[in-house]
């Protein structure tokens, strides 16, 4: 229940870091928040040659606007998401999962782009990152790239991040002014992995329905965008008939597994619930305010 | 590193986990060590004016922090508000959880200065407690918000580091 040995470094810059990385060949892993990696350490269930510490890099922790787009730095505490005014105002969706995300202690030391690198399929960020259509930059000694969340997220805990990269920027495009929104999420108890999650925006007025985005949360090895489901409602509006359409075709979109938490039909029955009670609440929101009352921290 | 105020220091393995260089270096034992997996919350401190779990911590990362810890809630001989609620409402039994909850609680009550009981309850799932039922511990926490209600800072100070109320 301690940690195994490793050499620890902290540096000071993103390219030392890379340069760790490159050093130890593979061995070597990421620090961010901890919140995920630690307790994986404290049961030695991961044996690293060395941690390289990222909390000592203050220029990869910003919330910036520009050009339509939300740019965090990846060591944005989740915290600081929950309460950034920016991230109220042009990502409340994201602002409402965060509300999801472990407890407000976890939150605290809890990071964005650790969260993402992570990439557990029952998290909350790689299901709004799929949702929002949004993309992750990272570096490596051969520079920069820029990856979609479909390419990010690969499998359970599985990512297209090489050994020598590091994730520095999370980009989500804003999302439209009064567009609704909603995270939905059954779990056994507050603050737990979800066992379905669904996050949903809704960009329209009246019964029309200029886009729809829906994505999943714990059915699969990787967030699921429920492309079939959002063009029900672009299609046809959104109507309460539509509302369900989107619903029973939102579960048959994905394979859910069976395990200790819940079977598989179960998980998929959940995805047509929580689905429709997504879609209604972000219905609901449109052209709301800006800066919506988010549901207490905890 | 700054605990409760007082310039603290020592040496340690890169593998001590905070919680640990608190209780065996520092002899702060109030701080307790549960679970080690960051779930029970009873090694809840703040850092940097925030709380946090000192279980998913190394110690080397505290370097030049600023701590605060159950111990550091007393002033003057007297008990934190906070600290009286949980004595006055009977919410804690064996106490082990209790270092946890104050910080918790205060946490809590800076984000949020007026909860709900909802919200109360959501707030403190954060830590667990296995003998009372909670029910004490809401009582003392909603308690201690009216008491606290001028004292507790609101949510845009925590973004800033400070120090324990």
């Amino acid at each position: 229940m301690k940690p195994p040995k490793f050499d620890y470094h902290a540096p000071p810059t993103v390219d030392e870091a890379i340069a760790l990385l490159t050093r130890y060949g593979g061995e070597a892993k990421l620090l961010a928040g901890g919140q995920s990696l630690v307790p994986l350490l404290n049961f030695r269930l991961s044996r690293p040659a060395a941690l390289v510490d990222l909390n000592r890099i203050p220029s990869l922790a910003y919330v910036r606007e520009a050009d339509g787009y939300v740019r965090l730095g990846a060591m944005t505490r989740q915290r600081t998401i929950e309460f950034s005014p920016v991230v109220r105002r042009r990502l409340p969706l994201l602002a409402e999962a965060t509300a999801f995300v472990g407890h407000l202690p976890i939150r605290t030391r809890g990071t964005i782009g650790g969260s993402l690198a992570h990439a557990d399929p029952a998290a909350e960020y790689p299901t709004t990152l799929t949702a929002l259509g949004g993309e992750v930059v990272v570096r490596g000694p051969r520079g920069e790239r820029t990856l979609q969340a479909g390419d990010l997220f690969q499998s359970y805990l599985a990512t297209a991040l090489g050994a020598d990269e590091i994730l520095i920027e999370i980009r989500f495009p804003a999302m439209p002014d009064g567009a609704g929104f909603a995270f939905e999420e059954f779990s056994r108890r507050h603050g737990d992995f979800a066992i379905v999650g669904i996050a949903a925006m809704i960009i329209g007025q009246g019964l029309s329905c200029t886009a729809a985005r829906l994505a999943t949360a714990g059915v699969g090895p990787s967030p699921v965008r429920l492309r079939g489901a959002e063009e029900i409602l672009e299609r046809e509006g959104l109507t309460e008939a539509a509302i369900e359409a989107a619903a029973r075709r939102a579960a048959t979109l994905v394979d859910p597994p069976s395990d200790i938490h819940a079977s598989a039909d179960y998980r998929r029955n959940l995805t047509r619930v929580l689905t429709g009670r997504a879609l209604r609440r972000a219905i609901a929101r449109i052209g709301g305010p800006e800066c919506p009352t988010l549901s207490s921290s905890g | 590193m700054t605990v409760n105020g007082q310039p603290r220091q020592g040496l340690c393995e890169p593998r001590k986990l905070l919680v640990d260089f608190l209780r065996e270096d520092l002899g702060l034992t109030g701080t307790h060590v549960g679970c080690e997996h960051g779930i029970c919350g009873a090694c809840t401190i703040f850092f940097n004016g925030e709380a946090a779990r000192s279980c998913l911590m190394l110690a080397i990362q505290a370097a030049g922090a600023e701590l605060g810890t159950v111990e550091g809630l007393m002033s003057d001989g007297k008990l934190h508000p906070m600290q009286e609620a949980f004595h006055e409402h009977h919410a804690l039994q064996c106490g082990f959880c209790t270092p946890g909850m104050l910080l918790a609680a205060l946490d809590l009550l800076r984000t949020n200065p007026e909860p709900t009981e909802a919200e109360i309850r959501e707030g403190l799932a954060a830590v667990l407690c296995r003998c009372t039922g909670y029910q004490g511990i809401v009582k003392a926490v909603a308690a201690a918000a009216g008491t606290l209600r001028d004292a507790v800072e609101t949510a845009p100070a925590l973004l800033r580091h400070h120090p324990l109320p």
